[in-house]
């Protein structure tokens, strides 16, 4: 017999699932080696506390419980953590240094191979401003890459509010502003030309609006960045600072990085591997997040997507 | 060809294949092996593959292609795909339209007297979405053929299609309602591949600025 599943489930067997082991205990030996504490958190939340996080990501999955409360499965763990920090650890004395391996959910498009269920490990790093914050998140993720096996992986590192700041410089309204950093975080550079042709400014001015988000590459990217996104820019210097060669040889600046979710304020990066065609994870800055659930800390963190990470793995093997 | 050498290019069969194997030409691609045998899927010497037109973002999103080629029409009908559209190439441009059969509007007639138009597409979620926004219910039809055929039988009123002459639409006795939008040749680039390969991909970029005014 042939029960179905979800689409976007799937059952683990044992061959699989001692890989998916070895490589989740390479990343947990070291986030432990670093200080960070492991948490679980329910995989249902009440909604309404999920939401304040105002992610701009609704949760996908919603149940009615026996008493008529809303409860979500939480689409990351961000969010759990920063309600945990200021509930669980209303006083203790930052920073504060989390990790997790957890599953969470996401709504699926048809027919796309997408997972509604994925595993990610990641830590969450709360009262450590930036710059020193950023650059000791950034060393353990690639420590814990490191231990993983993984060889080629490279870290896309750009700010989230660096394209904004650049649209503020030029006073336009609000609508306006979202219409072309829609056309951004679509990755649609053919429509970011056309919206911003049509702003009116001076050809100077709408050249750099263009080509600022396709600056990518070494550290002479940052060289090319406009006056208006110096804040930015120097702080993604001051986290190069902070950094071991082995880990600034594998950064490369992405000054057009936007990742989907609302919370990011600050500096934003992916991980890529040559051998997976989509990020194998990511993270950034956070800094309004925890004042959302009531205590205003600055944070930042990453999340590793295990699947990703397997596969990619799987593509640098010598065949 | 220094500077895109290690690219692997989706290249679309059917209506855009010669004149992007042109492009590929004046950039500097010998695309010749690919003149050379239209059987033939995959060229490794020359960095192509090729294949249907709606199946380039599927390569490209997944990496299994680094860059691109297709239609604007594809791109729209696929937004959900998380690929770079780098630039308008210009060429094959078409246009996609609504159309019906000449003489008084049978979509008009039928929104009036039923309240919902029946439409025949290929491009099932441009035709939904253009309905939703001017506020005209309708019911799409999924078709995989020849969509002219849907209204000389009866099966919808209307159909939305890309047309580039408008002489399918004229010998089958259909006239143009309205012009949803102008499609061309877009150039898409994998994430991934767009920072890991950027040296190559910004070359390619650039030579093909440089062969097309702006």
């Amino acid at each position: 017999m042939i029960h179905p599943i979800p689409s976007g489930t799937r059952d683990v067997l044992p061959d699989e699932m001692r890989e998916l082991r070895a490589i989740t205990g390479a990343l947990r030996a070291v986030f432990e080696d670093e200080g960070y504490g492991e948490v679980w958190t329910p995989t249902l939340e009440y909604e309404e506390v999920l939401r304040r996080a105002e992610s701009g990501t609704d949760p996908a999955y919603r149940v009615f419980d026996d008493h008529g409360n809303v409860l979500a499965l939480r689409s990351d763990m961000t969010v759990p953590i920063a309600r945990v920090v200021a509930s669980r650890y209303a006083a203790a004395e930052p920073p504060l240094r989390f990790h997790y391996t957890a599953h969470a959910y996401r709504a699926v498009r048809p027919h796309r191979g997408q997972m509604r269920e994925f595993l990610q490990s990641g830590v969450e790093l709360v009262g450590a401003a930036a710059p020193e914050g950023t650059a000791e998140v950034l060393r353990v993720m690639c420590r814990a890459l490191d231990a993983s096996g993984l060889q080629d992986y490279r870290i896309a590192l750009g700010d989230a509010s660096l394209y904004p700041a650049l649209l503020r410089s030029h006073d336009l309204a609000p609508e306006t502003a979202s219409r072309v950093l829609h056309e951004l975080v679509t990755r649609d550079f053919v429509g970011l030309e056309r919206e911003v042709l049509a702003l009116g400014l001076s050809d100077a001015d709408a050249e750099l609006l263009i080509s600022v988000p396709q600056l990518r590459g070494g550290g002479d990217v940052l060289d090319a960045a406009p006056g208006p996104v110096a804040d930015a820019v120097a702080g993604l210097r001051q986290i190069l600072e902070r950094l071991d060669d082995t880990v600034t040889e594998r950064v490369i600046f992405d000054l057009g990085l936007s990742r989907g979710l609302g919370y990011y304020t600050g500096a934003v990066f992916d991980v890529l591997d040559p051998a997976f065609g989509a990020p194998v994870g990511g993270g950034g800055r956070y800094d309004d997040l925890i004042g959302k659930f009531g205590r205003p800390l600055p944070a930042v963190g990453f999340a590793l997507n295990i699947d990703a990470l397997h596969q990619a793995l799987a593509g640098e093997a010598p065949a | 060809m220094s500077g895109i050498d290690g690219l692997t290019i989706a290249v679309p069969r059917g209506a855009l294949f010669k004149e992007t194997l042109d492009v590929l030409d004046g950039i500097g691609i010998d695309t010749q092996p690919v003149r050379d045998n239209d059987r033939r899927l995959l060229f490794e010497e020359c960095g192509i593959v090729t294949m249907r037109p709606s199946d380039v973002p599927t390569y490209v999103e997944a990496g299994a292609a680094d860059v691109g080629i297709t239609g604007k029409d594809v791109l729209r009908e696929q937004s959900e795909r998380e690929v770079y559209e780098l630039l308008d190439l210009g060429f094959g441009r078409c246009t996609m339209v609504l159309a019906t059969v000449d003489g008084p509007d049978p979509g008009a007639e039928a929104l009036r007297r039923l309240g919902v138009m029946r439409v025949a597409t290929k491009y099932y979620k441009i035709a939904a979405k253009y309905f939703e926004e001017t506020g005209r219910q309708a019911e799409i039809v999924e078709v995989k053929g020849s969509v002219e055929l849907a209204p000389l039988t009866g099966l919808v009123e209307a159909i939305v299609d890309l047309t580039a002459t408008g002489t399918t639409l004229r010998e089958n006795g259909l006239i143009v309602r309205e012009e949803l939008f102008v499609a061309t040749a877009r150039l898409i680039a994998n994430p991934v591949a767009h920072k890991l390969k950027a040296e190559a991909i910004d070359e390619m970029l650039r030579r093909l600025r440089e062969r097309q005014p702006a």
